[in-house]
């Protein structure tokens, strides 16, 4: 058997404030899917730990707390639900009128051998290039020969997979964008220019000591890197060493 | 190898179903049952044909989504759950038929898919302790004895697959709920809603539509958690407490928040 780390964590999620909501009010996102508890590094168990933490101790607080604050209370009428809709079929109609020849399932392992070559546990400046030039040509191969199961009525689990497969093919150029801005091995990942002669991984605490935040800017533009400093009052970063 | 199957195929809950034939399905011995869906779905995709609905999640054996009747047998011929069987459980040249759960309260949605919603609402009627979320408390202010604490994990986990019931002739939930119920009435964190819950979930568990054990024990022949009728007596005996106190006039109703 054939055991080796995944590039399926993202050491990220959704922006979050203090009380977990996101950029959009009344949106909270908990557990995994926001900034991580466990920053840089990921180890067995962190999703079960953060999905308790913020589902027993805080979302009850801050989600109840925002709430009692809310005086308007919006019907399904309301303008923003008829635009949501309309997105959603928008983009529903979009993955059906391709009509390609693909099966969802090849981008999809596709896309995973690009990320596990290049994103994965160790990478470096020229395969993540690489990586985002392959994921860029996968996305518009996607977006003009999938196939997918007729019908938007009802069960359709191609469709469903299909527009997972979407976002995995964007979240993909992201991850790799994200890893080669940082030019330093931090937590889970070694960036192999940045390692002692032994092999170990040397952060840069000077340059990155932060959180790297991707703002969405829109379809088909650059997202833009917003920096949060990391600062440390009681407990100074050291260099981990299992020596 | 090569594989034969006959899958039953269904459109929508209301539409009739019936078996299709899919012949010369060529797939490695060492993929799983999944994943030779997965083959003979793209090769349905590709040539414009319908693929099989079916559900799956996590296909490592602990999400409790996949729910195929392989061969007659919830789960196929080993005592796991359905994507832990491997083609080389079957033989080459093998014929297999693949069919959704059967049981009166999991009516099929489409294909291999069956909604399984009333186990949600059985745990939604009282699976649960009444806790407020607040300051944690000191571990060791409600002591659990070692034993106790074993039975309990025992009955907690079951991830509710719903395999006890597609094995039981009267299409019986009574494993599951037994699970459930044992799993936090033994426990003193469970105690205090402990009459009101077991009422609550069997009633919940009859309007269903699911049928009442004569234990027959198919269920846990099938249950890929190993899960033992044991917890139907245990059940069984926390309903008649329940009854009882409730003649008695003892309990007042637990109204969930």
């Amino acid at each position: 058997m054939m055991i080796y780390p995944a590039p399926h964590y993202s050491m990220g999620g959704l922006w979050v404030d203090y009380e977990l909501q996101s950029t959009i009010p009344g949106l909270f996102a908990i557990g995994e899917a926001n900034f991580s508890d466990h920053g840089a590094n990921r180890l067995g168990a962190s999703a079960m730990m953060q999905c308790l933490a913020d589902g027993y101790f805080i979302a009850p607080h801050t989600v109840t707390n925002f709430v009692s604050g809310v005086s308007e209370h919006v019907a399904a009428d309301h303008p923003a639900f008829e635009a949501a809709e309309n997105e959603v079929r928008g983009r529903i109609s979009a993955l059906l009128g391709v009509q390609g020849k693909t099966p969802p399932t090849l981008f999809h392992r596709e896309l995973g051998e690009v990320m596990l070559d290049n994103c994965g546990i160790t990478r470096e400046a020229d395969g993540l290039r690489q990586a985002m030039g392959r994921v860029q040509e996968l996305r518009e191969a996607f977006w003009s020969d999938v196939r997918i199961e007729p019908g938007d009525a009802g069960i359709n689990q191609t469709l469903e997979y299909a527009g997972r497969i979407a976002d995995f093919l964007e979240l993909a150029e992201l991850m790799c964008r994200d890893a080669l801005v940082r030019e330093e091995s931090c937590g889970c990942h070694l960036r192999e220019e940045h390692q002692t002669d032994e092999g170990e991984a040397m952060r840069d605490d000077d340059r990155h000591a932060n959180v790297q935040v991707w703002e969405w800017k829109g379809e088909g533009e650059e997202p833009e890197m917003q920096i949060e400093k990391l600062e440390f009052e009681s407990i100074e970063p050291v260099t981990r060493s299992y020596k | 190898m090569k594989i034969t199957l006959n899958i039953w195929r269904q459109p929508e809950a209301e539409a009739e179903g019936a078996f299709e034939r899919y012949e010369d399905v060529e797939i490695d011995e060492d993929a799983s049952f999944l994943e030779m869906l997965d083959v003979l779905n793209d090769r349905l995709l590709t040539n414009g044909e319908r693929p099989v609905a079916f559900d799956h999640d996590c296909r490592e054996g602990i999400c409790g989504s996949c729910s195929l009747l392989i061969d007659d047998m919830p789960h196929g011929p080993r005592q796991v759950t359905s994507c832990q069987i491997y083609m080389r459980d079957f033989s080459d040249g093998q014929e297999i038929t693949v069919e959704p759960f059967r049981a009166t309260a999991f009516p099929v949605l489409r294909d291999l898919m069956v909604d399984r919603s009333p186990l949600d609402r059985i745990v939604e009627s009282g699976g649960y302790v009444s806790v407020n979320a607040g300051p944690k408390p000191e571990p060791n202010s409600i002591p659990v004895h070692p034993e106790i604490q074993e039975a309990a994990m025992d009955a907690a986990i079951c991830i509710g697959c719903g395999a006890c019931v597609a094995a039981c002739p009267n299409g019986s939930g009574m494993l599951f709920t037994g699970a459930k119920v044992t799993h936090l009435n033994i426990l003193p964190q469970g105690e205090p809603e402990r009459f009101h819950r077991v009422r609550s979930m069997v009633r919940q568990h009859d309007e269903e539509g699911f049928g009442g054990c004569t234990n027959t024990g198919e269920c846990q022949q099938v249950c890929p958690q190993n899960i033992s009728i044991k917890v139907i007596g245990e059940l069984n005996r926390e309903y008649r407490g329940a009854m009882i106190h409730k003649l008695r006039g003892r309990s007042g109703p637990i109204e969930a928040q």
